[in-house]
């Protein structure tokens, strides 16, 4: 077993596919020859040549709209966008053309892409580089979206992925690639080396995808969370010490609705975290689907602690993002209603 | 300081508006046979005239002249003009059914039906056309069920796409027609893609990317051509320039540039323009891209200048924006009619084969007709179920669906 950050554990789940699987690219804006502005596809130019591995121009439309080419010939194009904020001028390929070739077609033709993109904030990027799309890709039918919170489900879940025969959205949160950030920002961050879900192994392994992980076992209330804050809300609970059970989701698209009920129905009582927007954002769909599944076993109106609904500010970050000091607040409010 | 007028804002108009005199004055056309015939492996800057030219093979007289001619035999020639009498009949009849309400939808391809037909010529089996809604000749030249056809128009029982597509919006990887969208210009780009991914395995077939003179304004056609450039990818980049985009003549998406072709030359890309109304002209121009391509030489940007004799669906009436009589005025006449000419004149063919031909065509087009109606049309008969509704969304159907089919009762 090896020790990984985010970062490596995605290189290798790329590079164990392409090494398994000729029909494996892996394309995208500084990818080849530099291995990308987060080093996540470093060597794999050198290791499978520059026509497995390679430099795009930067057209996020032509990006997807090339890939979505590939894989009807038969190929199974990985590409990285290189922000998630940057995804918006391909969403017409993502949309109504990626989502729906196997549907329109009746299977004559599939679409067996993944697109990963670094996604969130925490880096003071501001409003271009911080993004959380996620709802945005939930809410189109086609489409599987996937955000993975530490080394270990990121590997196993990316060469799920790539192995999916339907295109599958992989967000990659960028506060987490070289540690399990808790959102306090002021103290420094534990590196994945020290963390048991940096253990990664170097092999082949994967992670279904639409099975959720408890991280934290509890009986007073459920957190609901992906990505990035999972660790905050794990941070929040202990320092609230609030007997709080929380669920990793990794895989939006498909939701593991079970375990969400289980939980919920055994507390009572919800919370939502994620850092996307409020509005409209993917905590709606699931305080809807609580409602409906658990709405006789809860004992408190379920409370979302998300991103504000303004962009996403450079100098105010801090201010912005869903801390454990809002976390907490939150299953403070519950916990007394 | 240089005092300036003030600005003011340019928006070009067709020559002529309904009530008017037809006028293609403005209209460029070569002579026939006019156009040199280049190497295939000739660079971009040196064919430059090729992009504002018109390359053309059939004259006045019927004859096939110039280095562009004599690449076809009779039979093939007659195979070509049965094709495009074939696609014509087939649209006559669908959109006939479109009005007797047997579907909701229809586009035809009056006087464009050499495009499609002689480019299909050029290629072979496993290449993959990325098609518009105006390409069908594709299928119908590489003898795809008329019925299969249909029976998609009428999202009957029998509907390949199983209901789920506008009519007209065929798949088809046996046929080598990627299934179309609906949207526009996202085709262009995946065809390059494939292309790629051709490349990429060293296999030898080769793609092909249609697009429409107004689609061209999109950014994923600009997208494809730096693709296809970068990559030097093995793809045939068609537009198809029929001068208008529903109501928008093409000069609204062509802006101050000479021409659609002249848009390669920036990429670098080999650019010819081509009289999209002679079977010969398109298939001799189709056949030096696909060569290209197949050597590796890189893609090859064709356009096909051509006339939307018809509205653009049969939810358009053409006579709201331009003048009834403006196809009769169109310069490059009838694709079906020159053809028949040429072969008038290379003594194959006569008026009176001809008629009983069309006459042999209806009839093939009726019975598959009846056929298809004998699985439903779109309000009457076999039906697609409501369960291939939540069907094939994903490979595998997710919770959250099957509970919805549930709920909807299937």
């Amino acid at each position: 077993m090896a020790r990984m950050t985010m970062i490596e554990a995605v290189r290798s789940a790329m590079d164990v596919s392409m090494e398994r699987d000729d029909d494996v690219v892996v394309f995208g804006e500084d990818v080849g020859y530099f291995g990308g502005v987060f080093r996540c596809t470093q060597g794999l130019q050198a290791k499978y040549g520059k026509t497995r591995c390679f430099d795009a121009p930067i057209s996020e439309s032509g990006i997807v709209g090339t890939a979505i080419g590939m894989a009807a010939y038969g190929l199974k194009p990985c590409v990285e966008i290189q922000f998630a904020d940057y995804m918006y001028p391909a969403y017409d390929q993502i949309t109504q053309e990626a989502a729906r070739i196997r549907y329109r077609s009746n299977g004559d033709f599939t679409c067996p892409i993944v697109l990963r993109m670094p996604t969130g904030g925490g880096i003071f990027g501001g409003q271009t580089h911080s993004q959380s799309p996620e709802a945005l890709f939930t809410h189109v039918c086609g489409l599987k979206v996937v955000v993975p919170s530490n080394p270990y489900d990121a590997k196993g879940l990316l060469i799920a992925s790539i192995e999916d025969p339907d295109p599958v959205m992989f967000l990659e949160p960028k506060r987490l690639y070289n540690g399990p950030f808790d959102g306090h920002h002021d103290r420094p961050v534990t590196p994945w080396s020290k963390h048991e879900l940096g253990e990664v192994p170097e092999g082949h392994y994967s992670i279904p995808i639409g099975k959720a992980e408890i991280r934290r076992q509890g009986s007073a209330v459920t957190v609901i969370a992906y990505g990035t804050m999972v660790h905050v809300a794990l941070a929040a609970a202990e320092e609230m010490g609030v007997d709080a059970e929380v669920i990793d989701l990794r895989s939006l698209l498909p939701l593991d609705l079970d375990t969400i009920v289980q939980s919920v129905t055994k507390t009572g009582r919800c919370v939502v975290v994620h850092e996307a927007t409020l509005t409209s954002g993917y905590g709606a769909e699931l305080a809807a689907l609580v409602q409906e599944h658990c709405f006789y076993q809860l004992e408190a109106p379920i409370v979302r602690v998300t991103g504000w609904d303004t962009p996403y500010p450079h100098a105010q970050e801090w201010d912005y993002f869903p801390g454990p000091g809002r976390v907490g607040r939150a299953l403070a409010e519950v916990m007394e209603a | 300081m240089i005092e300036f007028p003030q600005l003011s804002l340019h928006v070009p108009e067709p020559a002529v508006r309904p009530g008017g005199q037809p006028d293609f004055s403005n209209v460029n056309i070569a002579k026939a046979g006019s156009v040199p015939r280049p190497e295939v492996d000739a660079a971009s800057e040196d064919i430059r005239d090729l992009a504002y030219s018109i390359i053309r093979v059939l004259n006045r007289d019927g004859e096939a002249v110039g280095p562009w001619a004599g690449l076809l035999s009779d039979e093939e020639l007659l195979t070509g003009l049965r094709h495009m009498m074939k696609l014509r009949a087939f649209d006559a009849r669908m959109l006939m059914a479109q009005r007797q309400g047997k579907t909701s939808f229809y586009m035809q391809h009056l006087g464009e039906e050499a495009v499609s037909c002689a480019f299909r010529k050029a290629l072979r089996k496993g290449d993959m056309n990325f098609p518009t809604y105006r390409q069908a000749g594709l299928l119908i030249a590489d003898d795809y069920p008329m019925v299969e056809m249909m029976n998609q128009i009428f999202s009957n029982e029998k509907d390949p796409l199983r209901g789920r597509q506008l009519p007209i919006m065929y798949s088809s990887k046996e046929h080598g027609f990627f299934t179309i969208s609906g949207n526009l210009a996202t085709q262009y780009v995946q065809a390059v893609g494939w292309a790629m991914a051709s490349a990429i395995k060293n296999d030898t077939k080769i793609a092909a990317a249609w697009i429409g003179d107004g689609s061209t304004a999109e950014s994923d056609f600009h997208s494809a051509l730096v693709f296809a450039s970068t990559y030097k990818a093995p793809v045939i980049l068609n537009i198809v320039n029929n001068q208008w985009a529903i109501s928008t003549f093409q000069g609204i998406a062509r802006g101050g540039s000479g021409t659609f072709a002249a848009r390669g030359l920036g990429f670098g890309i080999p650019a010819l323009r081509v009289d999209g109304n002679d079977y010969l002209a398109v298939y001799a121009v189709s056949l030096w891209a696909t060569e290209r391509a197949r050597r590796n030489l890189g893609p090859t940007l064709i356009e096909y200048v051509t006339y939307r004799v018809g509205g653009h669906s049969s939810s358009d009436d053409p006579s709201a924006y331009r003048p009834k009589t403006e196809s009769e005025a169109w310069p490059l006449g009838d694709p079906v009619l020159r053809l028949k000419k040429h072969l008038i004149v290379r003594g194959v063919w006569s008026e009176e084969r001809h008629v009983q031909a069309e006459a042999e065509i209806l009839d093939e087009v009726i019975q598959a007709q009846k056929e298809a109606e004998t699985h439903g049309t779109l309000h009457a008969g076999g039906k697609p179920s409501v369960r291939d509704i939540f069907e094939g969304v994903y490979a595998e159907m997710p919770p959250h669906i099957r509970r919805q089919r549930q709920k909807a009762g299937y």
